[in-house]
């Protein structure tokens, strides 16, 4: 193995992890923004022009807060919950390709970190390990509406993450492969949100749930929890909670946008490969702001509710979409 | 060399995590443990070009068994041992077939059993994805599908077990309920607003 390919991968690797970092404190932004139009607001305007400062004063704000540790607080377990949530949330996206091909210094480099057979089992799995720090976070604290809102919320994650397996079934099958890349290129001609619909819908709620935000954002639900599994946390330790959300964010719309809207695909992106990227972050962008849009117009629905809708309507509903899929493959002899 | 050293590493951690597990007096920290332990394995499965197996390992093992068992764990209450509560046979058998794994494995090692048996190279298609698929649903096909009747039995079985005491339950608190509403009118019935989640 060559020393330049390590280096290429590394640089990658932290080009990922500084993008999500910067993107989570801009998503806050936009998402205030968003969110301050919808209710007839400004939103934050002083920080800076625009108030594009103002993710930059929020951290400094955290970092000379209180940390907080609550007595009889499992100590080990209470400081590694928020970063067993943050990692998954940042290394979920070292699958999704975000463009073609550029030549750099005479060096073909490839648009992705890992273009792996296994891309979206990989997701899968980083998904299901994210679920341990919420978990964890509630039992540490030693506050029982923290233990409830963490149970909850596994209880809800776990739920969701069925629906949210089945709905990739469906592309897989007309793409014939796992890997995110093969996804991308069978969609050259139609984005699958064509062909699957019912998958993009499934998919859309079931990853709403999975990263706890409105109108399933159960676990911090705080009129019944107190904000759930992170009211014992201050400081840079809840800032790692808040991160790890804000990046599932963004990384579940970068898969959606993967499997569902074509990807980096769009007009010329084959003559100039650099345009990959922006088209996914357009349409990042645009799946960002309809889970905004979701948060400012739906209440929060009942626990039992998003149970019984979790079980009773999502996960049959991506099993029949599976079965369907499945049928037309096949009797088209595809 | 590096795939030496890589193998090294994760067999150090999932030994040590395993036998953590072991000694640990809370029940949180020996899943973690265990967690830990099935990570590393499925490192080891990468290190052997079996991706699908690595990613299996960690979804379905570390990932919604091990879910399962802390949910169990943190709503039993159960984190902490008891003290002591020692079966007084479990001590001596352990010793015994420890010592005649001992023997087994020294014989194994010293004599060489099987030693013309050496491992063929797999090819490197072996773990794709669409061969372990293939191997399912040819191969294997009756193992599968009795896996699948199984999984269905136990589905159906949870169902009935949890709907019959449920049932009963739900039949007490609807009573109740049903009193207490005759008796006192609630006041306040509507849902406080939605209130703004705090940003930073």
């Amino acid at each position: 193995m060559e020393p330049a390919l390590i280096w290429e991968w590394i640089i990658k690797s932290g080009l990922i992890l500084g993008m999500m970092t910067a993107g989570f404190a801009y998503t806050t932004l936009y998402e205030r923004k968003v969110l301050a139009r919808m209710q007839v607001r400004v939103g934050p305007n002083r920080a800076g022009p625009f108030g594009l400062l103002q993710p930059v004063a929020d951290a400094v704000k955290l970092i000379f807060k209180e940390e907080l540790i609550p007595t009889n607080a499992d100590k080990v377990i209470f400081i590694l919950a928020p970063i067993i949530t943050a990692i998954p949330a940042l290394i979920i996206t070292g699958v999704v390709p975000w463009g073609t091909a550029i030549t750099l210094f005479g060096r073909v480099i490839p648009l992705h970190l890992a273009d792996v057979n296994v891309a979206i089992l990989y997701i899968l799995s980083v998904t299901s390990i994210s679920v341990y720090g919420i978990t964890l976070a509630g039992w540490s604290s030693n506050n029982k509406y923290a233990t409830l809102g963490g149970l909850r919320s596994t209880a809800q994650m776990i739920s969701y993450e069925l629906a949210l397996g089945l709905s990739f079934v469906g592309p897989i099958l007309i793409a014939g492969s796992m890997s995110l890349g093969d996804i991308v290129n069978a969609q050259r001609w139609v984005p699958f949100i064509v062909y699957q619909p019912i998958a993009a819908l499934t998919f859309t709620l079931a990853t709403i749930a999975e990263v706890n935000r409105a109108p399933f954002d159960m676990p911090e639900a705080e009129q019944e929890l107190t904000a759930g599994y992170h009211t014992e946390y201050s400081g840079m330790k809840f800032a790692l909670f808040f991160m790890a959300e804000y990046i599932k964010m963004i990384g579940v719309s970068m898969i959606g946008a993967t499997v569902f809207l074509g990807g980096y695909l769009g007009p010329f992106v084959d003559q100039f490969p650099l345009l990959g990227p922006v088209y996914l972050t357009i349409k990042v962008a645009a799946l960002l702001f309809i889970m905004i849009w979701l948060r400012a117009t739906l209440p929060r629905i009942r626990y039992d509710r998003l149970m019984a809708f979790g079980w009773k309507i999502l996960f049959p509903l991506a099993l029949l979409n599976v079965i369907l899929t499945a049928v037309v493959l096949v009797l088209r002899g595809g | 060399m590096s795939a030496l050293i890589f193998f090294f590493t994760f067999a150090l951690i999932a030994v040590g995590a395993a036998v953590g597990m072991l000694f640990s007096r809370n029940a949180i920290y020996a899943a973690l443990l265990l967690i830990v332990n099935f990570a590393s394995v499925a490192f080891l499965y990468l290190s052997l070009g079996a991706p699908f197996i690595a990613l299996a390992q960690v979804t379905v093992y570390a990932g919604a068994i091990m879910v399962l068992f802390l949910f169990v764990i943190m709503l039993l209450g159960a984190e902490r041992l008891p003290p002591s509560q020692e079966l007084p046979w479990q001590r001596p058998l352990g010793i015994v077939l420890a010592f005649l794994l001992l023997i087994e494995a020294v014989y194994g090692i010293v004599f060489r059993v099987n030693s013309a048996a050496t491992l063929s190279l797999p090819v490197v298609e072996f773990a794709t994805p669409a061969e372990i698929g293939s191997a399912l649903f040819s191969t294997y096909l009756l193992p599968f599908e009795i896996t699948s009747v199984l999984l269905l039995v136990a589905v159906v079985g949870a169902i009935v077990l949890t709907r019959a005491e449920g049932g009963a339950r739900r039949r007490a608190l609807v009573s109740q309920i049903t009193q207490a509403v005759a008796t006192e009118v609630p006041e306040h019935k509507a849902e406080t607003p939605e209130e703004e989640k705090e940003l930073v």
